[in-house]
């Protein structure tokens, strides 16, 4: 696309609205690519099912995406015959693994021991403290309802557990001692116990997910590629030692942009068939899902 | 922890330490201890600890593997790039060369000075962030005199000293107090509103105008107890005495103001409490304008310095401060100068007694004060470096007021 076009027109991005600083965030990028001549906007949603809807009306050209939100656009795109691409995504979006957190003083040390226990998961649409951790579980042969007892903290829903919160409910649940173990990020188990909420050395890691892959910005079918090269090729230079850059990139949890990769979805791939998320054409199954 | 050091990478055992309980610690000082690029092994016996630790090394952006059950971290350099284009912002001890900058930058902020500051911090605004501005060589020293003369009034002051005086005296005594603590406000409020403006840079600067609000809200506080003391109310207050101070609080200039305040209205105030402390009727009195001249005197001596070090540098702000005490002069012209209350009141107050022999002895003082304020103010400007004729012209337009 021309200097001229792109001033004209530009590219457009979704993203979800999941807390206040998500405007600053990219009111700060709009910023930031039109220092670079690069034309752009951004619009906000309250969930990531209406984005990825939108990827497919012609309302947004990108969207920064959730992993389950990838993983709908892709199933979505290729049942009409049209594909959608990981263009980028943070370095820490490559390789998280989610932990279940027990109480120090708990007997239980592995996962077998879980029987019959209840267990704490994040919201119903978070990939990394319900719907991977349900997989997990279900493949060391215990299935909720079945073999242990599930309670959800739902919070937000809608914004696929980007918002935190309803892993700190179940952190705080467990410290309470209404639930005998909960599912969490790696790096939350981290930040609750920097936090106070998880006290330290209170808590101790039975079990761990395999890795997997976080956001992606997913280019919607027929996003025009130039602006799409272009958008990638500055959020790549946007360097950490860049002071009018770096707030951004903190705020957004991040050392550096990589190239997308969409080899790290296939435990959420699993996890979205076996607990019945989506259909292979990106229907929502589930039935108690409010968003 | 032990730490051993191999031929081929450092090896931090974090034993049974959780990074949820501390141990990065442990790993970030074994970073330090590599060059970036460099590897270090780690490892540990916490139950999940390779869990915590991808999590971290993630977030700090260094490398992370898993050999032979070790963890081997390879130093990033992305942190240095915090640093780059850092600010250095002087040094702490103000003796040291450079220790003070010149222009302290709005970058500079709220750090400490001398502390390394990001690039992209804050930009605050400070008015007065010129060194030349505010700068007095003697700051520091003059805010440790004022923390070591700091005064406790319950103890300071004799309050249940035995005393006795006529009304027409207590009323005198309470009206030099309203006048008093009229100017203190004006005292008070001039250096607080310039503290607020003055760059965190010249920290001393800040702390002198800090304590010396400090000093004046304990004026204000026992010329109050004392108006009090034999259950008098505040007397008068004159349209004159207010315009006067009206005109210091007007002055925007950091150095014309301490002119105006310090050297000329805080100097004068020095003779007034002298004499106080050498005529006032009662124990009380005496021992307040003892320790309030003492404190006035640093405020005097702190202005002095900061505008002989100016005048140094700027010899042309002496016609700015020539000016100001003209245009103070013809602002005051129409008002009547000092409160006539004041002046009879501090007439009886030196009388002590409401016979003529006394009334005789008090005018008498009062006229001795007269002159000793004026020489006061000649000798002060002379040291400024004033001609002797200008030096004279400008004492001598120096409010009636006092302050």
């Amino acid at each position: 696309m021309s200097k001229d076009n792109a001033m004209n027109k530009p590219l457009v991005m979704g993203a979800v609205a999941y807390a206040p600083k998500v405007v600053t965030i990219w009111e700060g990028f709009k910023e930031y690519f039109r220092r670079h001549d690069f034309e752009f906007d951004f619009i906000l949603y309250s969930n990531y099912e209406h984005q990825v809807e939108a990827q497919f009306n012609g309302t947004i050209d990108i969207a920064w995406n959730s992993p389950l939100a990838w993983v709908r656009a892709d199933r979505m795109a290729r049942a009409r015959g049209q594909s959608v691409r990981a263009v980028a995504m943070r370095d820490t979006d490559c390789d998280l693994t989610s932990v279940l957190v027990v109480r120090n003083d708990s007997a239980t040390g592995e996962v077998s021991a879980l029987r019959g226990k209840t267990v704490g998961f994040g919201a119903i649409d978070s990939p990394q403290a319900n719907l991977i951790p349900l997989d997990h579980l279900r493949a060391q042969g215990l299935v909720a309802g079945r073999d242990y007892t599930a309670r959800r903290f739902d919070l937000l829903c809608g914004k696929h557990g980007d918002h935190i919160g309803g892993e700190r409910d179940a952190a705080l649940a467990l410290m309470a001692g209404e639930i005998d173990a909960a599912w969490m990020i790696d790096g939350n188990h981290l930040a609750f116990s920097r936090e106070g909420v998880l006290p330290a050395g209170a808590t101790r890691i039975v079990a761990r997910t395999g890795a997997y892959d976080h956001c992606n910005f997913t280019t919607s079918p027929g996003a025009p590629e130039e602006a799409v090269a272009r958008f990638v090729e500055l959020l790549l230079g946007m360097a950490w030692d860049d002071p009018s850059v770096r707030p951004l990139l903190e705020l957004e949890g991040l050392k550096a942009w990589r190239e997308g990769r969409t080899s790290g979805y296939a435990l959420l791939e699993r996890a979205v068939d076996d607990e019945r998320f989506y259909d292979a054409k990106g229907n929502i199954l589930v039935a108690d899902y409010r968003y | 922890m032990t730490q051993k050091e191999t031929s081929l990478s450092p090896i931090i055992d974090i034993e049974n330490l959780g990074l949820d309980a501390g141990a990065h610690l442990l790993i970030k000082h074994g970073l330090a201890r590599v060059a970036v690029g460099g590897e270090i092994l780690v490892t540990g016996s916490a139950p999940g600890w390779e869990a915590q630790l991808a999590a971290w090394c993630r977030a700090q952006g260094h490398p992370l593997s898993f050999v032979e059950g070790k963890a081997k971290i390879t130093r990033s350099g992305i942190h240095a790039g915090r640093w780059r284009g850092a600010t250095q912002t002087g040094h702490a001890d103000p003796k040291q060369h450079g220790a003070v900058h010149e222009q302290a930058l709005p970058c500079y902020g709220l750090a400490a000075r001398g502390a390394t500051v990001e690039a992209g911090a804050p930009e605050y605004v400070f008015r007065l962030n010129r060194k030349q501005e505010v700068w007095a060589d003697n700051a520091a020293e003059l805010y440790a005199q004022a923390v070591a003369a700091q005064w406790n009034a319950d103890q300071a002051i004799d309050w249940n000293a035995a005393f006795e005086l006529p009304d027409e005296v207590e009323d005198a005594v309470a009206q030099v107090m309203t006048y008093m603590i009229e100017n203190e406000n004006a005292a008070l409020v001039v250096p607080a509103r310039f503290l607020g403006q003055v760059h965190p840079h010249f920290r001393e600067v800040q702390a002198v105008l800090s304590i010396q609000v400090a000093d004046e809200a304990r004026h204000i506080d026992v010329f109050t107890r004392r108006l009090r003391l034999r259950g008098r109310e505040p007397a008068l207050s004159t349209a004159g005495g207010q315009a006067s101070l009206k005109t210091l609080l007007d002055e925007p200039d950091f150095s014309v103001a301490g002119f105006l305040l310090s050297v000329l209205g805080e100097g004068t105030f020095v003779s007034l409490l002298n004499f106080l402390y050498a005529h006032a009727p009662d124990p009380v009195t005496r021992q307040i304008a003892r320790l309030a001249a003492i404190d006035e005197g640093r405020h005097v001596a702190f202005g002095m310095a900061h505008l002989l070090r100016r005048l140094e540098q700027e010899p042309a702000l002496r016609t700015r401060l020539a000016r100001a005490v003209e245009a103070r002069n013809d602002a005051l012209s129409g008002t009547s100068g000092l409160n006539e209350e004041v002046f009879d009141a501090l007439i009886l107050l030196a009388a002590g007694e409401f016979t003529p022999g006394a009334i005789a002895t008090g005018y008498a003082r009062v006229q001795a004060l007269m002159t000793d304020m004026a020489e006061g103010r000649l000798a002060r400007l002379l040291r400024l470096g004033f001609e002797g004729k200008d030096a004279q012209r400008l004492a001598s337009l120096h409010t009636r007021n006092f302050m």
